[in-house]
C-alpha cells in the first residue's frame, strides 16, 4: 500500500497541517468527546477546503457541522451528527434536508469493524446485529453473508460484513507530542484506530515533551507510536471549545452559542467571523 | 409541561422506577448518551444491589471504558451487558425505531441502534413524549429492529409480545386514562386483562433516588439534576 512508516514532520501550526489536506480527501474524525483538532477545522475553513468527505469515528458534532456549514463538504459517513447536549446539528440538519450533502449513514460499530479491517489488512469485518434495519439497503458496501462455519449455531446464520474503510487522513487533537513524533491519547483508542487505518494522520497537540514516550512505561499505554504520524503541530487549547479530559472541559457557554448561532446562515457566517483570519 | 404529578414525587422519579422495575434481574447495565432518566433508574438499583454494574457511556468522572468508544460495542456482542435504553424520534406498532429521518425533517442519526438492539438481551424502549407523532402505525426508516423487554413513555408502559409482535398495555401511568392512551397511540396495541395505574414509587424508592441516587445523577446531569431535585 506504500504507506508513510518513516519520519513525523513537526509542523509550524494548525495552518500548516491544513495545507496538507487536500480537497476531496476522505477525512476521518473523532466525536467531540474524542478531541476533534478544532484548531485545523477553522484553518481547513480558512483556506476554504471543497469536497471534502467526512467519516464519523463513530459519531461527529462540532467539528463536522461548522465544515459542512463552512461549505467545505460534500459528503458524510457517520453514524449520527449532534451537538450532544446542545441540541441537534444545524448545519448538518439543514444541508441533508436541503441535499446540499451525501449522506451514508452508519451505526457505530460497523465503522468501527471496518477501520479495524484495515488495521489488520483484510478486506472486511463480520459484525452481529444491523440485519434488519433499512441501513443494511443503503450501503453498497454492506453485504448480509452466510456464516461459513454456521453449523455450530444450526442451518442458518446470516452474519453482515463491513467492507474496510481507509480515510486519505485521519485527523485529531491529543495532550502530548514527543520528540520522537509519538503522541500521547491515553483512553481514546478510537484515535488510535483511525490513524492505523488512514493513509496519513495528522495530529495537533497541547504540549511538547522531551524524549521518547515509549520509554515511559506508565506513559506508554496511551501512546499512540509515530510510526502512523505523518505530522504534528502545536496548538495550545486546540481542542476548544470542545474538551482535553484531564486538561480543560467542554465550554458549555460556547457550545450552546454557536448551537443558537448556527441556526440560520447568517447567524453562522457571524459565529466564523469571530475567529481571527 | 409542569414535571410534577399528583402525588409527593415527580414524573420523572415515577418513569425511573417503573424502568427499575423492569430490570430487576439485570447484572449489568448500560446508559447511553443524554439519558438522565434510565441513568436514575440504573443507579437506584444499584443502591438496592451493590454488586449490580452500571457502565454509564458519558460518564464525565471515572468512566468505565478505556478501550475507546468501540468498548461498549464490544461488550454487548460478547453478552456482557444484560440492559441497554433506546429511544426514537418514531416507535412503531412492530417495536421498530427510527432515528433518522421523519416528515421531511433529519434527525442526527442511528448512532450504535441497529447493532445494540437485537444483540442486547433486554432492550427497553423509552421515549417521554407520547404522541401520534412519536408513536406510529410504521416508521419511515428502520433503524434498528428487536425485540424489546417494554416500552414505557411518559405516559404509559406496554410490554412486548414477542411471538404475536404487538405491544400490549400494562399500566397508565397517574392522571391517564385506557381511552386517552389510545386516543394518543399511532398504532394498534392489545389491552393487559389486568391493565391499571402504574406503581407509584415506594417510599423506600424515593429515600434511595434523593439520597444515594441524586449525587450520582448530579455529578453527569447537572440540569436535569438541578431542576428536578431543586
Amino acid at each position: 500500500m506504500n504507506l508513510p512508516s518513516n519520519q513525523t514532520a513537526f509542523h509550524e501550526n494548525a495552518e500548516k497541517i491544513a495545507a496538507q489536506i487536500p480537497d476531496g480527501s476522505l477525512l476521518g474524525l473523532p466525536p467531540d468527546y474524542s478531541m476533534p483538532a478544532m484548531a485545523v477545522v477553522h484553518a481547513l475553513i480558512r483556506r476554504r477546503a471543497k469536497g471534502l468527505r467526512l467519516l464519523g469515528v463513530p459519531v461527529l458534532g462540532l467539528s463536522a457541522d461548522l465544515l459542512i456549514g463552512a461549505g467545505c463538504v460534500a459528503e458524510v459517513e457517520s453514524s449520527a451528527v449532534s451537538l450532544g447536549e446542545a441540541g441537534l446539528a444545524p448545519r448538518f440538519t439543514e444541508a441533508v434536508e436541503k441535499k446540499l450533502i451525501k449522506i451514508k449513514d452508519a451505526t457505530c460499530p460497523a465503522i468501527h469493524s471496518g477501520l479495524q479491517a484495515t488495521e489488520k489488512g483484510v478486506p472486511f469485518m463480520p459484525l452481529r446485529g444491523v440485519i434488519g434495519s433499512d441501513l443494511v439497503a443503503l450501503r453498497s458496501d454492506w453485504r448480509v453473508s452466510e456464516n461459513p462455519f454456521g453449523a455450530k449455531y444450526g442451518e442458518q446464520d446470516p452474519i453482515l460484513l463491513v467492507s474496510a474503510i481507509q480515510p486519505d487522513v485521519a485527523l485529531f487533537h491529543a495532550r502530548w507530542a514527543d520528540e520522537a513524533g509519538n503522541v500521547w491519547i491515553g483512553r481514546r483508542k478510537e484515535l488510535a484506530t483511525i490513524a492505523h487505518a488512514s493513509r496519513r494522520c495528522f495530529v495537533t497537540y497541547e504540549e511538547l515533551r522531551p524524549g521518547d514516550m515509549l520509554a515511559d512505561e506508565l506513559l506508554a499505554p496511551g501512546v499512540l507510536s509515530s510510526v502512523y504520524v505523518s505530522g504534528v503541530a502545536r496548538a495550545e487549547r486546540g481542542a476548544w471549545p470542545l474538551s482535553v479530559a484531564g486538561l480543560y472541559g467542554v465550554d458549555d457557554a460556547q457550545m450552546r452559542r454557536y448551537a443558537n448561532a448556527a441556526r440560520t446562515r447568517e447567524g453562522f457566517q457571524g459565529y466564523l467571523n469571530e475567529f481571527p483570519s | 409541561m409542569s414535571s410534577r404529578v399528583a402525588g409527593p414525587y415527580c414524573a420523572e422519579e415515577l418513569l425511573a422506577c417503573a424502568i427499575a422495575r423492569l430490570a430487576t434481574d439485570a447484572g449489568h447495565i448500560a446508559v447511553g448518551a443524554a439519558s438522565p432518566i434510565p441513568a436514575t433508574a440504573a443507579y437506584l438499583l444499584k443502591a438496592k444491589n451493590p454488586r449490580l454494574r452500571v457502565s454509564l457511556l458519558h460518564k464525565r468522572e471515572a468512566n468505565p471504558f478505556s478501550e475507546g468508544s468501540r468498548e461498549l460495542f464490544d461488550l454487548a456482542g460478547q453478552g456482557r451487558i444484560d440492559v441497554f435504553f433506546l429511544g426514537g424520534a418514531q416507535i412503531d406498532g412492530e417495536a421498530n425505531i427510527n432515528l433518522v429521518q421523519a416528515e421531511g425533517k433529519r434527525f442526527p442519526g442511528s448512532f450504535g441502534s441497529a447493532f445494540m438492539y437485537p444483540v442486547i438481551p433486554r432492550t427497553i424502549l423509552f421515549r417521554e413524549e407520547h404522541s401520534r407523532r412519536v408513536l406510529v402505525p410504521k416508521v419511515e426508516f428502520i433503524s434498528a429492529r428487536g425485540n424489546p423487554v417494554a416500552l414505557l413513555t411518559g405516559k404509559a408502559l406496554f410490554s412486548w409480545q414477542k411471538d404475536r409482535r404487538r405491544f400490549r398495555l400494562e399500566s397508565v401511568h397517574p392522571g391517564q386514562t385506557e381511552s386517552g392512551i389510545r386516543a394518543l397511540t399511532g398504532f394498534d396495541y392489545d389491552v393487559a386483562p389486568g391493565c391499571a395505574e402504574t406503581q407509584a414509587p415506594s417510599t423506600d424508592e424515593l429515600d434511595l433516588i434523593r439520597t444515594r441516587v441524586k449525587p450520582e445523577i448530579a455529578a453527569n446531569y447537572p440540569e436535569f439534576a438541578a431542576r428536578i431535585w431543586p
